[in-house]
């Protein structure tokens, strides 16, 4: 059987203009992807902004060629068979604005499907059915551009599997989605991929806890390149060799300096104002670097509140291979 | 994911696309008063110029039908050549060439559904226009008027399936374009004044824009009193619109097939941060 995904080697330059009297530039979003995702997975992609997640996901639902390497979904050349793949795939990303606001719920996701020849009788079936699902039966007549940002998300999300996909590529579909809207959305992609067993879904993220809960692998992707690619248990053990501190300290202090002492693998911080509290996890090579680590922050007059040691999460797989958080802007699952 | 057979994805493609345009030309009649006052506006000061020369009668007529025609060029430069560039701003671009139906489905939907809506604003125009200013219409042969509008609209919104390819690589320059394009095609193609005034020449050239012919051939079938105010014969610019109507549809589907390619290597079918 094919592969649902396969990437070979796979990457993508983008030129970028310079401006006058200088060189362009080539920034390489994707540094040699290789990538096999089997019929039937929900795959998770994880990385912070600008991994190239997005990029990947463009050129697999051939929005984009590939600068060298080779790219397939479905066993089909993403370069060359660009319409039977076409035929095979759907793809949501967070925060889009697609449709117009002209038109009702309703209106827009039926006009989507008709791009897939969708029949009106089976496509207003299946948009009743998945309206219900995500919460929104009761807007589907609402004009689109009086929904919230997170009810025209959920519309999205429909807009997607409307058509039946064989391949499903979210791009960060929960982003910017109220805790209560993520996990209703969460809850119905682990249903359909219950339904629909021969259905694959390429999930892309920068919320840890969420490809923890809904991915049978994942790969982590930074700058362009693959780091890890496991089931999340796999990829949790991998990292249970260390030691894992979740520290809280009182101070808005720096603490990258910790980076370069021995024994630490990586850490990640961050700081309440308003409590005067900075937590800080630190992923060490084992136990033994833990009086170090201490000594270090009593000789630097840091106040030490709490120390705890805690089991390893896709964050700290994240931390241990790239030595820095996956995003300390915005890391928080909805 | 069951596809139909090609045609039938296609027409449900064109009906789809064209669906958004329809309903919204009666979903929101805010365009009223924009779309139909102020090209109104616009005509009444041709119309009076023309009254303080004593130009013929059919002048007056000759104004209200190109204002009212100003509607389809309008469409076509706002509403489909830099479409593209909204379509991308929105996401929806990226979800059109994702879908398994060719390009020219949604192009085609679009050129109806605007050609639909358009129809109803320049009707607005020629009804409140020919009452206002009292214009009468000596209809010489009804066929002919139809089919010469028919064979500008086909070639006109071939033009705009043209441009909107050519403008499937331009970013915000799309806005610039169609600004540029909007105030000289009025003139060239003689939506105030009959285009033979122009001289031959400047009008052969201007005739490559369907409604320069489409319009003076109209102008010559409704309002038939100098026949020298026409610049070709309505036969003859009948056979040439004929002509036009598969030239631009070909070249939109060559462009497009070209241009896709070219933002599929260049990376501009979606803007960076979607």
């Amino acid at each position: 059987m094919n592969k649902a995904i396969q990437t070979i080697d796979l990457v993508r330059e983008f030129r970028v203009r310079a401006g006058k009297g200088r060189e362009n530039r080539a920034i390489r979003a994707l540094d040699g992807v290789n990538l096999e995702v089997e019929q039937g997975e929900l795959f998770g992609l994880l990385g912070p902004n600008g991994a190239g997640k997005t990029t990947l996901i463009k050129i697999l639902v051939t929005l984009l060629y590939p600068t060298s390497g080779q790219a397939f979904v479905d066993g089909l050349d993403v370069t060359r068979d660009v319409l039977p793949i076409r035929q095979r795939i759907n793809m949501v990303s967070g925060g889009e604005y697609s449709g117009y606001g002209i038109l009702t719920v309703k209106e827009t996701l039926w006009m989507f499907s008709q791009f897939y020849g969708i029949p009106y009788r089976v496509a207003f079936e299946r948009i009743n059915e998945l309206l219900e699902v995500v919460g929104l039966k009761s807007e589907a007549n609402t004009r689109v551009s009086r929904l919230s940002t997170g009810m025209r998300q959920k519309m999205n999300f429909c807009r997607g599997f409307v058509t039946g996909p064989k391949i499903l590529f979210l791009d960060e579909p929960t982003l910017g989605l109220d805790v209560e809207a993520a996990r209703d959305i969460r809850a119905y992609i682990k249903t359909w991929m219950e339904k629909h067993r021969d259905r694959t879904i390429l999930l892309t993220t920068h919320y840890m806890a969420e490809a923890d809960e809904l991915c049978d692998r994942v790969a982590i992707i930074d700058h362009g390149k693959i780091l890890a690619c496991d089931t999340p248990q796999a990829l949790k053990k991998k990292v249970s060799g260390g030691s894992i501190l979740e520290m809280s300290l009182s101070g808005l202090d720096e603490l990258s300096w910790l980076k370069g002492k021995p024994g630490v693998k990586g850490l990640t911080s961050s700081s309440s104002i308003e409590k005067n509290r900075t937590t800080l996890k630190l992923v060490l090579e084992s136990e033994e670097f833990v009086p170090e680590v201490i000594r270090e922050l009593n000789q630097r007059e840091i106040p030490i509140l709490s120390v705890q040691s805690v089991e390893p999460t896709l964050e700290d797989v994240f931390l241990t291979l790239v030595g820095r958080g996956l995003s300390d802007e915005n890391s928080t699952t909805p | 994911m069951r596809i139909p057979p090609p045609l039938e994805l296609f027409i449900r493609s064109i009906i789809g696309r064209a669906y958004p345009r329809v309903i919204g030309a009666n979903r929101e009649l805010s365009w009223l008063i924009p779309e139909t006052v102020l090209p109104l506006l616009g005509l009444a000061a041709y119309v009076y110029v023309y009254r303080a020369m004593k130009a013929p009668t059919e002048f007056v007529g000759y104004v209200v039908l190109g204002g009212a025609m100003t509607a389809y060029w309008l469409n076509i430069l706002w509403s489909m050549a830099s479409q593209f560039y909204w379509e991308k701003e929105t996401a929806n671009l990226q979800l059109y060439i994702m879908a398994p139906v060719s390009p020219m489905a949604i192009l085609l939907g679009m050129g109806i559904g605007g050609l639909v809506a358009s129809t109803i604003r320049a009707g607005a125009v020629i009804i409140v226009g020919s009452l206002l200013f009292g214009v009468t219409y000596q209809v010489s042969s009804l066929g002919l008027v139809l089919l010469v509008f028919f064979l500008s609209m086909v070639a006109l919104y071939g033009m705009g399936m043209l441009l909107a390819s050519l403008f499937l690589l331009s970013g915000r320059e799309a806005y610039n374009l169609s600004n540029a394009l909007q105030e000289p095609v009025y003139l060239f193609s003689g939506f105030y004044f009959p285009v033979k005034s122009l001289g031959f020449w400047a009008a052969a050239v201007a005739s490559i824009i369907p409604l320069t012919l489409g319009l003076d051939a109209m102008r010559q079938l409704m309002f038939p009193g100098d026949p020298t105010l026409g610049f070709l014969s309505p036969w003859v610019e009948c056979g040439i619109l004929l002509l036009l109507c598969p030239i631009f549809i070909y070249l939109s589907k060559v462009a497009l097939k070209k241009m896709e390619r070219a933002a599929r290597i260049k990376g501009t079918l979606s803007l960076r941060w979607q």
